[in-house]
Parts: structure tokens; sequence; C-alpha cells
């Protein structure tokens, strides 16, 4: 069955009194609520919180596993130090972590950007040093032979040949970063999308609830997409890419 | 690599040196893969190393590229700049054709770094290629880059490892004509490690066997270029190499 038709199926039980909206609201009521809380402006207000928080966390956490990863990554003893305990952390549900840090951090802003940045820093950090370790030893040997030191293979080589990994994390990071932002809302937010479903639970508001949840599937999405369009510009090389 | 600076002047008249070369791997006890070797290159040689897989070929090259520490009690002293064309070309995937011939230029000349590399490219006949990834390439063609990588260099000794090894017969046809030729306009000391005896003939100056970790028979080759593959000499060049790495041609 298409999507269109069960759209319309929908609508239809719900016009007719199979579904009660205090049950699921129907698809045409979830559209007028949207748009009404979009020309009200509350929409955007949450939208805007929302992704300050994925923004702050993302950049945090993205830094931090980005670096640690290049300290594991490039040496012998960065990786010692740095590779065996984020091994350990990573087996750990991160999410598991939300009562400690409300006790660390309190129920403000930082528990949630804290938790954001939690969760994205893992995958980039495996996916780096993945990356990082990956990279063709023949290639290296080849920029030693043509006077590449220190800094000139990590430009020209081991960079650009982590890339494709660093990229699979980075889109694994963004996925991670909504879930995170998800359960951070559930907890004593006064804004945000997440706010906004928790307020129109209280209140019975199927309509309220389902327009927060596409948001989620829109940002979702458009995530994805900015992370293939970084990917067709930057790997352009790739065999992959170009053939097609 | 400070300890060996003084050995690192290139020997006199601009000679490639290499003198009691040992190399083992794995235990002091071992049999060494170069034992004592001794090798010379004069300027603007062309020689061939022959030699039965795993004879220490690559060994060999991979102390002269600079890739492996020279022992203390060794003396390899080479015209520089070194460069060196591998089996597989190893270009790096994303940057374009002319940016990995680029790579090779020195620290000094990376000014007009796409002038120098778009004249070594037409050289090797890829002008038209430029801006290509590497993964566009064909085998042959990835081959000229490395080539024109190296030659870009202005190498005062060039290092080829088996670089026809992985071509087909008629490509390798072609890029045996290519490497004469270049080898003839830039006039590099030229290296070229082999497995097959007619390449080594059919190019060289000079053709050694490298056997027991030493060179064991140095052949001088002074037939005109390019060289017919029919004659008598070339033959009895072939039967001799063969001779000498266990390859017995005429049964008894
Ligand atoms: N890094 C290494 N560690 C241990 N053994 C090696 C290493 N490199 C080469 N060898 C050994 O040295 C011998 C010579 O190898 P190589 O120089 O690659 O031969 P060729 O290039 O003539 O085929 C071989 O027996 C090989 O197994
Ligand atoms: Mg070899």
């Amino acid at each position: 069955m298409s999507p269109l038709l069960l759209v319309l199926a929908w609508q239809a039980a719900s016009t007719l009194g199979l579904l009660s909206p205090r049950t699921l609201a129907s698809p045409l009521q979830i559209l007028l609520t949207g748009w009404g809380l979009l020309a009200s402006g509350e929409l955007p207000w949450h939208l805007a919180v929302s992704l300050g928080r994925v923004a702050a966390g993302l950049l945090i956490g993205l830094s931090v596993g980005a670096g640690l990863a290049l300290i594991a990554g490039l040496s012998r003893l960065g990786e010692d130090v740095v590779d065996a305990p984020v091994q350990m952390l990573r087996t750990l549900p991160f999410l598991a972590l939300v009562p400690l840090f409300i006790l660390w951090f309190g129920i403000g802003e930082t528990p949630k950007i804290a938790l954001v940045a939690l969760g994205t820093a893992f995958p980039i950090y495996l996916n780096l040093f993945a990356g990082i370790r990956g990279v063709e030893p023949k290639l290296a040997e080849m920029g030693r032979v043509f006077g590449l030191d220190r800094r000139g293979l990590l430009r020209h080589v081991v960079l650009p040949g982590a890339l494709p990994s660093a990229l699979v994390g980075l889109r694994y990071s963004l996925g991670v970063a909504w879930l995170s932002l998800v359960v951070a809302e559930q907890v004593n937010a006064s804004a945000g999308i997440g706010y906004l479903i928790n307020d129109a639970r209280d209140f019975l508001r199927t309509d309220v609830i389902m327009v927060g949840l596409v948001l989620y599937a829109l940002l979702g999405l458009l995530a994805d997409g900015l992370v293939r369009v970084l990917e067709c510009r930057l790997l352009a090389w790739r065999p992959a890419f170009v053939r097609s | 690599m400070d300890a060996n600076l003084h050995l690192d002047a290139p020997g006199r008249n601009g000679t490639a040196h290499v003198r009691h070369l040992t190399r083992r791997f794995g235990p002091a006890d071992a049999r060494p893969v170069l034992d004592a070797l001794d090798l010379d290159i004069q300027p603007g040689e062309f020689v061939a190393l022959l030699g039965a897989s795993g004879s220490g070929k690559t060994t060999l090259l991979r102390t002269l590229a600079g890739l492996d520490p020279v022992p203390e009690d060794a003396v390899v002293a080479l015209p520089r700049p070194v460069a060196v064309a591998f089996q597989q070309p190893l270009l790096l995937p994303w940057k374009s054709v002319w940016r990995n011939v680029a790579l090779g230029l020195p620290e000094d000349a990376r000014g007009d770094a796409r002038a120098r590399a778009e004249a070594a490219l037409a050289e090797v006949g890829l002008s038209h290629r430029l801006d290509a990834w590497p993964a566009t390439l064909s085998g042959g063609e990835a081959q000229r880059v490395a080539l024109a990588r190296a030659l870009v260099r202005e190498p005062g000794l060039l290092l080829l490892d088996e670089p026809f090894a992985a071509l087909d017969a008629l490509t390798r046809l072609r890029m045996h004509a290519l490497v004469l030729d270049l080898w003839a306009r830039h006039r590099p000391a030229t290296l070229l490690v082999t497995h097959d005896v007619d390449e080594a003939v059919a190019l060289a100056d000079r053709v050694l066997v490298l056997a027991g970790g030493r060179i064991v028979l140095d052949l001088p080759n002074d037939a005109a270029r390019p060289r017919r593959r029919d004659t008598a000499s070339f033959a009895a060049m072939r039967d001799r190499l063969l001779d000498r790495l266990g390859v017995r041609e005429h049964a008894a």
C-alpha cells in the first residue's frame, strides 16, 4: 500500500469516528495544528532551541571525538592512553547516564548539551580512528620517498585517506545527536521540540505530538542529506562517485 | 639518521656507491638477505638488476630509497634526489593526476608546480588527463603518471621496482620504449629491478644478477638501442643470464 493511500485511509477513519482524536489526530488536523504553531511563532522558537542544543552538543562531541581519534590514531602512546578507556566507555549505553548527568549538571541546558556531546563523540572517534589506521601503508611509504615529512604525510596522505571513514562517523554522530536530544528533552525542559511534545501529552493533544514527531523526522532527513552533499563534494575522487 | 649523514654525500663524480651492505631479517644469525653487497652505478648509466623471487631485490631498493635504515658499517652514497617508481603506481586517489605528479617536486620547486607537472605529463603522453582522478586511469596510464611523478624531480638516481610487471604484454612493450626515451632525454642513473630477462637485455647498459645476497654476475651490453630481440647476441646474453639464474633453456 502506498503511503498516500495509508494517509487517506487514516483520514477516512478519523472522519468516520473510527479513530478517536485522543488516540491519534487526523492528518488534516495535524496539518492545521502545524500551520497554527508555525504562524504563531511557537514552532520556530522551539525548533530554534532544539537546534541550538544539537549544534552545541555536536560541536563539543565532534571536536572531542575527532581530537581523541587523532591522538590515538597518530601515536602508539596515544592509542595506549586513549583507546582502551574509550572502548570501555563505549559499551555503556550512554543514555543510561541521564540520572547521573542531572545530579552533576542540574536540570538546565548543560545536561542536555552534555548528553548530545557524549553520544556524538563515540561514532566520530571510532570511525576516524579506524580510518587513520586503515590508510594504505604503502601510500605513506611513497610519500616518504618523495620527501614528505610528518606534517606533509598527515595533510596529503593520512587525513584525506581517513576522510571517507570520518564522514561515515559524522553520519552516525548526527543520528545519535537527534536520539540524544529526544531523550534529553524529556527531562524538565521548558522549551524545545521535546518540551512541546511533553506538554501536549499532558493535554492529550495527539495532533501537537504528531507535529513534533514529524519535525524530528524531517530534521533527521535534513541531516542525512547534508552529509550526502558533503560526501559528494569531498569524495568526488572515489570510484563509486567517479563512475556514476 | 644523523650518524649516517657523512655517508649521504654523493659518491665521487656523482656515482651511486654502495659498499658492504648487509641486511637480515629476524635473529642475528639468520642468513642475510643482502650479504656485504657492493654496487656502483655511473652517472647516466642504465642498470638492470635480475634475481629470483625473494633474492632481495626489493630489500636493496628500499635501502637505496631511504625507506630502510643504512646499517652502521655500510656505505651508501647516492646522487640526489632519488626518485622511485614501484610495481603498483601508488597514486593518491584523492588527488588529481597533475597534483599527484606535483607531489614528486622537491620542496623548493613547488612554486610553479602546475606548469612543471604539466610538462612531465606531456612527456609521458598524458596531457589530456591532467585533471582526471586516478581511479579513472588504466593500469598503463597510472604507471605513466607514476613515471612522470618520478621524473619531475629531475632525479640523480631513478629506482624502478618491477614497474611493468603488472601490465599486459603490449602495454609493457610500449612502456619499455617510453622509459628508454625518457632516460635518454633526462639521463638519470637508473636501476631497474626486474625478473624479466628479455626486458633487462633490451633496456640496460649493464645487467646484474643478484643471488645469495650479492651481485654474482655483471654483464655489460653496449648494443645500440632500440634492440632487436631476435639477434644472436641478444639470445647469447639471455642464455647466460638464464643460466646464472638457474633456468636451463636448452635441455640436454
Ligand atoms: N620486512 C621484512 N621482514 C621479514 N622478512 C622480509 C622483510 N622484507 C623482506 N623479507 C624477506 O627477505 C627476502 C627478500 O625479499 P625481497 O627483497 O622482497 O625479494 P625480491 O624483491 O627479490 O622478490 C624474502 O625472503 C623476504 O621474505
Ligand atoms: Mg620485489
